[in-house]
């Protein structure tokens, strides 16, 4: 036994005068596959599988879509206008004579570049705030967060309401408008996950070793803080596009000849009586699209959460 | 091992398994142990973490949880087999408690943090015992008394974070003998807690257990401890006994390579400077479905090619009375 | 190279160090500590008013010569690890003085101490957490090699991790894996390549085997003291509250007790000639693994708990558990005496008796 100890290389050898076995640490180091764990319990639930089936859809939809419109969605032809479903018009014609159908598959471009715009400034920035005010603390963090705070004040939807408002109607001032309203969620998520992650012994080695606080920050603690905010995103999502639509249903979203399911929903209230459609095709979209985003997000949230390790 | 009488006999364990599904497979934590606690006896079960001496004692208890199930085994205690009760049936729940407690390692998460310690006494005193409220007051600050916590009394009304580490263990030393019970399994009682706090409490708990004259069986990776303490030990390791005897034996005549092992790789007080540590190589096994073989062939000194291809050895008698051990290299009577 | 000449003849200067710095020639201390302190001050409230301070170090002293092991032992609570946290300058120290190869550090502003920071070197407890989960094993040994420029290109970073892998026992070949493909001690093994990584003269090792099972805790103290043999000059700073462990690796041991230093002495002298009264109920609380040994050990039963460093007692702190106190006890701080050559003990009996034997 004692020459054994003077071995370098230990675990790979083990006692050397016994000649059977494989090197113990190719035992040892079996790799977990995180990856297939994961995709294991998202589609665990049917619903999840429905979710990501829309979403599929959705952004096919909303790539391909001059292909997939029957018509052109901004054309007006009075002479059609109020027409009932048909062949000719899936969905019939709104007032203006305009397809309802390719208005719809226009509305989905808008709906994502709304939803992906505004989850993608404003996790970015609520990221980097987050960051700033839970690493570096003291006055940074009682600036960022009393801000925060200011702006939670307000229910999202209302601060949204006002900005737009002040900022005007049009697809960039409602990215804009609906991103400030959503950073608080980011920036407080990205806050307290950077607040847990620094009370790890890795980022007091980093400290022991060095580091500079920007290295610290971006190489270690913003790869260990950031799933919980990618299940923020994905649920955010649906806030986001439904807050889109409570906007371009007050007028104030999406600025006509923009195409908005909100705004399409306003516009066939007059006629829902004659032609419900109008109406509840957009509503329809809507909903389903919000769900769908809920759910993947909540399959997210599943898949990640590190607690139920184990138990799932 | 069952040549014994039950005469004397407190707990007999046969042939218990336990296993864990999860993710990756099935994880083989007790894998066919059986062991005998005699009244009045202290028995030590010592392994490293993951080789199944808690889970084994949990099984006892029928404490197992999903994804958690005890595949096969008998539990016999005061002629009855425990494992034929369902975990939850009135008879399980009057010994657990009742006729075998359990002391736990961490008394943050085994204390109900939402219920004074007074109720957490008095409600096993109520339940096992039938005594009355003002009885089992009266006895919950007897029992705190007993344990050393100070003006008992007035503490009796206190939540658990209102003590300190070991305050909070000396209440669970005093909730589990406070039903007199005949066994006490205490799962690394004092790992958690300082050198001079870990002193304190085990004479505590051996002084506590004595008066009410029950057994323990001391669950720990601590050899000290147990060299201390106890009169006959366990050594387990991947959910298999692999050396049981009397604490000198095993102390003085160590058997299994693993034992031998461990005996060598833990620095101790009173050796001379300079001695260098004989370590055990490699890590310790994955329960996931391992090979039949002796699960400490990986890093076993003295292993064979009989020892690869065959199953794990059964336990076989050695040098002492009621020394055996589990490995093909001592058989034929030879000692260590 | 002034200021350094200028701090020696200080040293030399206090009376209490007096004869530490005559037995041993002054180039050979690498650490010097004097009266460290820190206080955590303990906040309320929206505008983080002070009520409280924890006073987690309380004046500690004490020297390091080069190439030797200091144990520095104790219970939960008692401040090890935040001496090892203020000689890395993790925690910036209320008060008091380090001197690192004759320099004064403990004012130095992050900037200046930046490049010293490779030279002091920590292994953490936790063999879990003191690896990012989200690097490669290799990344994690290379990052003091990067943070320091020590290498000046990408063959060379990959061979001096390499190189760092084998010292450690490690296949290099497992540079690319994540941290949760190693078991425990594996892991501990990728800690102390990254400790070593930034060729420090001094290593701080935080209970780095209390985490790890019995089995494998022998690897890594072996691994700890086959790297001080194999490399000239290496100190260690060794924080376990495991006093076998402690003993078995440690040239001197510290015993600690709520913030200060109440013993200092070698193993042997230690473990045949304990004089503080806490240092004896220490060693009497642990147990050996031997049965025989065990019977015949008396045992010394503290009574209580130690007390909180927010509000610890008055004099020595451990007055109020000793077997030993007299009245002067609650009310004089006892300073570290010399009682023989390399035993120095913080308690006022020995003082007493000191004083008496002079008389």
């Amino acid at each position: 036994m004692s020459d054994v100890s003077e071995q370098v290389f230990v675990d790979q050898s083990g006692p050397d005068q016994v000649p059977y076995g494989r090197p113990l640490d190719a035992e040892v180091a079996r790799p977990v596959s995180e990856w297939r764990r994961f995709l294991r319990i998202f589609f665990q639930r049917k619903l999840v599988v429905f979710g990501v089936a829309v979403l599929v859809v959705l952004v096919v939809v909303a790539i391909f879509a001059p292909w997939i419109a029957t018509h052109d969605p901004y054309r007006n032809d009075m002479s059609k206008a109020l027409r009932s479903p048909s062949s000719e018009h899936w969905l019939g014609t709104d007032s203006l004579g305009r397809d309802t159908f390719s208005r719809l598959v226009y509305g989905a471009r808008t709906a994502l570049i709304v939803g992906f715009g505004t989850v993608a400034v404003a996790s970015v920035v609520g990221m980097i705030l987050g960051l700033l005010a839970g690493f570096l603390g003291g006055w940074v963090n009682a600036i960022i967060m009393r801000v925060m705070d200011a702006l939670m004040g307000f229910p999202m939807l209302v601060l949204a309401l006002l900005l737009a408002a002040v900022l005007g109607a049009g697809i960039h001032n409602v990215i804009i408008a609906l991103s400030i309203a959503t950073l608080p969620a980011y920036t407080r998520l990205m806050c307290g996950e950077t607040l847990s992650v620094k009370e790890n012994e890795y980022i007091m080695a980093q400290r022991a070793m060095g580091a500079k606080s920007l290295r610290t920050m971006v190489k270690h603690i913003l790869p260990n803080a950031f799933q919980p905010t990618l299940v923020l995103v994905t649920s955010m999502l649906g806030n986001v596009i439904l807050a889109e639509a409570g906007l371009s249903f007050l007028g104030i979203g999406i600025k006509p000849p923009g195409v908005a399911w909100g705004s399409m929903t306003a516009d066939g209230y007059r006629f829902l009586e004659a032609h419900p459609q109008l109406s509840f095709a957009p509503a329809l979209c809507i909903m389903v699209v919000v769900f769908a985003f809920n759910m993947v997000g909540d399959g997210l949230r599943d898949a990640l959460d590190p607690k139920l390790r184990g138990v799932l | 091992m069952c040549e014994a009488g039950p005469r004397g006999r407190m707990l007999e364990v046969e042939d218990l398994y336990t296993e864990f599904k999860i993710d990756q497979g099935i994880v083989h934590a007790v894998n066919g142990i059986s062991y005998a606690v005699d009244e009045r006896e202290i028995v030590g079960m010592v392994g490293e973490s993951g080789c199944g001496k808690t889970v084994s004692q949990l099984s006892v208890m029928q404490l197992i949880r999903r994804p958690g199930r005890i595949a096969g085994g008998k539990v016999w205690f005061e002629g009855v087999n425990l494992l034929e009760y369902r975990p939850n049936s009135p008879e399980m729940r009057a010994i657990r408690g009742g006729k075998i407690s359990m002391i736990f390692q961490e008394p943050m998460t085994s204390l109900n943090p939402t219920l004074t310690i007074g109720r957490q006494i008095t409600e096993s005193l109520e339940l096992h015992l039938g005594m009355n409220k003002k009885e089992a007051r009266a006895r919950a600050i007897e029992l705190l008394d007993q344990v050393g916590i100070p003006s008992a009394a007035s503490r009796l009304d206190d939540y658990p974070h209102q003590f300190s580490g070991g305050m909070r263990q000396r209440v669970m030393i005093a909730i589990g003998v406070a039903c007199e019970p005949k066994m006490v399994i205490a799962d690394e009682p004092t790992t958690a807690l300082d050198c001079t706090t870990q002193a304190q409490l085990l004479e505590l708990m051996l002084a506590t257990i004595d008066r009410c004259q029950g057994a323990l069986v001391l669950v720990t990776h601590n050899l000290g401890v147990v060299a201390r303490y106890a009169q006959r030990l366990y050594i387990m390791y991947a959910g298999k006994i692999v050396e049981e005897g009397r604490c000198r034996d095993i102390f003085y005549r160590p058997s299994h390579p693993y034992t031998i092992g461990l005996l060598n790789s833990v620095p101790r007080l009173d050796e001379a400077k300079g001695k260098r540590l004989v370590p055990i190589w490699g890590t310790p096994p994955n329960l996931i479905d391992p090979p039949a073989r002796c699960a400490f062939y990986p890093r076993c000194p003295e292993r064979t090619e009989r020892c690869r291809v065959e199953p794990w050895p059964e336990l076989k008698p050695v040098e002492g009375e009621g020394h055996l051990v589990r490995c093909y290299m001592r058989e034929g009577g030879r000692g260590a | 190279m002034n200021e350094a000449r200028a701090t020696e003849t200080r040293l030399v200067g206090r009376p209490q160090d007096a004869e530490v710095s005559v037995a041993v020639p002054a180039n050979d201390v690498i650490l010097k500590v004097e009266d460290l302190r820190m206080y955590f001050p303990i906040t309320r409230g929206l505008l983080k008013r002070k009520v409280g301070e924890v006073k987690a170090v309380d004046g500690v002293s004490f020297t390091i010569r080069r190439g030797e092991t200091l144990g520095l032992v104790g219970e939960s609570g008692c401040g090890k690890t935040t001496v090892g946290r203020c000689i890395s300058r993790i925690y910036q120290p209320t008060d008091g003085r380090i001197w690192f190869e004759h320099r004064e550090i403990s004012k130095l502003a992050e900037k200046e101490f930046r490049p010293l920071r490779r030279h002091i070197a920590v292994i953490f407890q936790d063999p879990y957490g003191s690896l990012d989960p989200r690097q490669t094993a290799g990344s994690i040994v290379g990052e003091p090699l990067e943070i320091h420029k020590m290498v000046r290109s990408k063959a060379e970073y990959r061979e001096r991790v390499a190189g760092l892998f084998a010292k450690v026992g490690l296949d290099p070949a497992l540079m690319s894996r994540y941290p949760h493909e190693f078991s425990g001690g594996q892991r501990q093994r990728i800690g102390i390549a990254r400790a070593l990584a930034g060729d420090p003269s001094l290593i701080i090792c935080d209970e780095p085997v209390s985490a790890l099972d019995v089995s494998i805790q022998a690897q890594i103290i072996n691994l700890l003291m086959d790297l001080k043999e194999g490399s000239s000059g290496l100190t260690y700073i060794f924080i376990a509250h495991d006093l076998s462990v402690v003993k078995h690796i440690s040239d001197r041991i510290a015993v600690m007790y709520l913030g200060r230093v109440v013993e200092i002495t070698t193993p042997a002298e230690l473990y045949s000639n304990p004089i503080h009264p806490y240092t004896r109920a220490l060693l009497s609380a642990v147990c050996v693994p031997d049965p025989d040994i065990e019977a015949t050990r008396e045992r010394i039963v503290l009574e209580g708990e130690v007390p909180s460093p927010v509000n610890p007692p008055s004099g020595c702190t451990f007055h109020a558990r000793c077997p030993e106190a007299t009245p002067a006890c609650k009310t004089t701080v006892p300073k570290l005496t010399m009682v023989a050559e390399d035993h120095e003990v913080a308690c006022l009996r020995v003082a007493e008796a000191a004083v008496k034997e002079e008389q």
